[in-house]
């Protein structure tokens, strides 16, 4: 597919065909690494908000009255024992209670007989979460006191966030290689005009265009591939970087944005594709160039 | 017999001014040898170029080989040109290519296989008197050097038309004289030739050429043998 032979290969001089070309790409690999970094981060990030904390709710029980409380929290367990898409639930027990309560209240203000409201996790499943309303009937019903926070609600404008940006990251890449197409274009029109003679030369023998593009094909894709493996060894180091910075943070929400195997599958994946966008595109400018000619 | 190639009122015109070359009318026998002459701006190097397929006239047709080359189709102008060698009038070497690899060019352009070319390249870098330069590179040779790899380059694919534009230009006369022995040599070989030449002294060296001369964009026939239909018949006999 590259073409070219060893002796067509000195049909150019030695030396770089492409000029600045590999470096331009280099930088656009770079930045487009780290725009595809954190769009596939946030796509990831939004897919495991939207799916596992999406799914949990939060079932309050505010009564004043400790033995209407228990009651009421009795009734709310059997009715989540019975209702259909409840993966599990858990009553935060007095200790969970306070750890929770600690860092507002501190330890002077945790006193056990502070009237605090009973609260148990729940777990939905998929069809649970489309059929939360019922089930928050029920809830209600058995125990008037019930109050159903659902953790979708306070989610939904950061998953809605962290989707656009993961939106705009894709945008930004697609943007990325549209640049790195025109600088192939760029530089396979300068190197057109600098052996300018030479091809003239090759056509008058009877060369083909097929046969004058790939000469220069093969040394632009890999001068692209060049530049965009250098740009990715930039970006990785980046990338890894904030990872661990983010990794010192270690909060569950910050904790949530990483990157997949697979993201850095796709990453690496880049300087092969846009050596390939290079050779074609390289190979499209030099036959268009030449069919301009006689 | 039909000529290898036959202009029919072929006129060729640069932009908008006057045309340069008008009503060519001609045909080139297979196999014979041609010089084409005329005051300098008379339009050789145009009416060469026509018939290397390095530039489309402005009206009138050409056939090559018995075929229209005006409206070809631009994919098969390449196989077309592999049949016609050209010595152009500035050599055109390409500078960081070895003699042995320009002389080369023209086989590896054709598809020739690296282990069938050596053997005919050295052939002809000895014919043209260059076999200890093999590795020189253009800019180190002399003038006359430089001209003699670009017809070791012209002729190496066999062509069956060559066409020389001012071959001795530069050299001196027994140079000259050797070059054109060459592409006699070439002739005898079957070659149909054209050579554009200011030099008269060189017209009276090949015993079987004809003479074209073209002086201010028209074409004079001073032997006759370019009449179009071919007539007479003593050129064709
Ligand atoms: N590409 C071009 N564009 C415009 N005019 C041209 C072009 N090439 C040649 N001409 C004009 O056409 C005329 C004929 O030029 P041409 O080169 O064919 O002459 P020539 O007979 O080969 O001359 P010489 O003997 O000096 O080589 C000249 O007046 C020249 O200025
Ligand atoms: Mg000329």
């Amino acid at each position: 597919m590259l073409g070219a032979s060893q002796a067509d290969r000195r049909l150019l001089p030695e030396g770089r065909l492409a000029g600045p070309m590999p470096w331009v790409i280099a930088i656009m690999m770079f930045l487009t690494a780290l725009a595809a970094a954190a769009g596939l981060a946030m796509g990831d990030a939004a897919h495991r908000l939207g799916g596992d904390l999406g799914r949990q709710v939060t079932v309050q029980i505010v009564a004043g009255d400790p033995a209407l409380r228990d009651h009421e929290t009795d009734a709310v367990q059997r009715v989540l024992g019975r209702e259909e898409g409840v993966a599990g639930f858990h009553k935060l027990g007095g200790d969970e209670m306070q750890a929770l309560l600690r860092p507002w209240l501190g330890d002077a203000g945790l006193d056990r007989d502070l009237p605090l409201p009973a609260m148990i996790d729940v777990d939905l499943t998929a069809a649970g979460r489309a059929r939360l309303d019922r089930i928050a009937g029920a809830l209600t019903a058995a125990a008037p006191h019930a109050r159903i926070d659902d953790h979708a609600a306070w989610l939904a404008p950061l998953v809605g966030l962290i989707r656009s940006l993961g939106l705009l990251a894709g945008g930004i890449v697609t943007l990325m290689v549209g640049a790195t197409a025109a600088a192939v274009v760029l530089a396979a029109r300068s190197a057109l005009n600098t052996h300018r003679q030479t091809i003239d030369v090759m056509h008058m023998m009877g060369s083909t265009d097929v046969q004058v593009a790939r000469l220069f094909q093969r040394r632009l894709a890999l001068d692209a591939l060049f530049g965009a493996i250098v740009g990715l060894i930039g970006a990785i180091i980046v990338i890894l970087g904030i990872g661990r910075r983010l990794g010192e943070i270690g909060s569950g929400l910050v904790g949530s944005i990483a990157l997949p195997w697979t993201a850095w599958v796709a990453l690496l994946a880049l300087p092969l594709l846009a050596g390939l966008l290079a050779l074609a595109v390289a190979r499209l400018t030099v036959q268009r160039a030449l069919a301009r000619t006689l | 017999m039909a000529g290898i190639v036959q202009f029919e009122n072929v006129g060729l015109r640069y932009g908008t001014g006057a045309e340069t070359l008008s009503d060519l009318s001609f045909s080139l026998a297979q196999g014979s040898f041609y010089f084409l002459t005329g005051p300098s701006g008379a339009g050789k190097t145009s009416l060469l170029k026509m018939l290397y397929l390095s530039q489309r006239p402005s009206r009138g047709s050409i056939r090559l080989f018995g075929e229209d080359v005006v409206q070809l189709r631009r994919a098969r102008l390449p196989g077309f040109r592999r049949r016609i060698g050209v010595v152009f009038q500035d050599f055109r070497l390409i500078p960081h290519l070895s003699a042995f690899d320009n002389i080369a060019l023209p086989l590896r352009i054709a598809g020739v296989d690296e282990r069938d070319l050596v053997t005919p390249v050295r052939e002809m870098l000895a014919w043209v008197g260059l076999a200890d330069r093999a590795s020189a590179r253009p800019p180190t040779l002399s003038g006359g050097e430089q001209q003699r790899v670009a017809i070791a380059r012209a002729v190496i694919g066999r062509p069956e038309i060559l066409v020389a534009d001012e071959p001795t230009g530069n050299v001196d006369p027994e140079m000259a004289a050797r070059l054109l022995h060459l592409f006699d040599a070439l002739n005898t070989l079957g070659t149909t030739i054209v050579v554009a030449t200011h030099d008269i002294h060189l017209l009276s060296r090949v015993a079987s050429a004809n003479v074209m001369r073209l002086d201010r964009g028209q074409l004079h026939d001073p032997t006759g043998a370019l009449r179009h239909p071919p007539g007479g018949g003593e050129a064709y006999a």
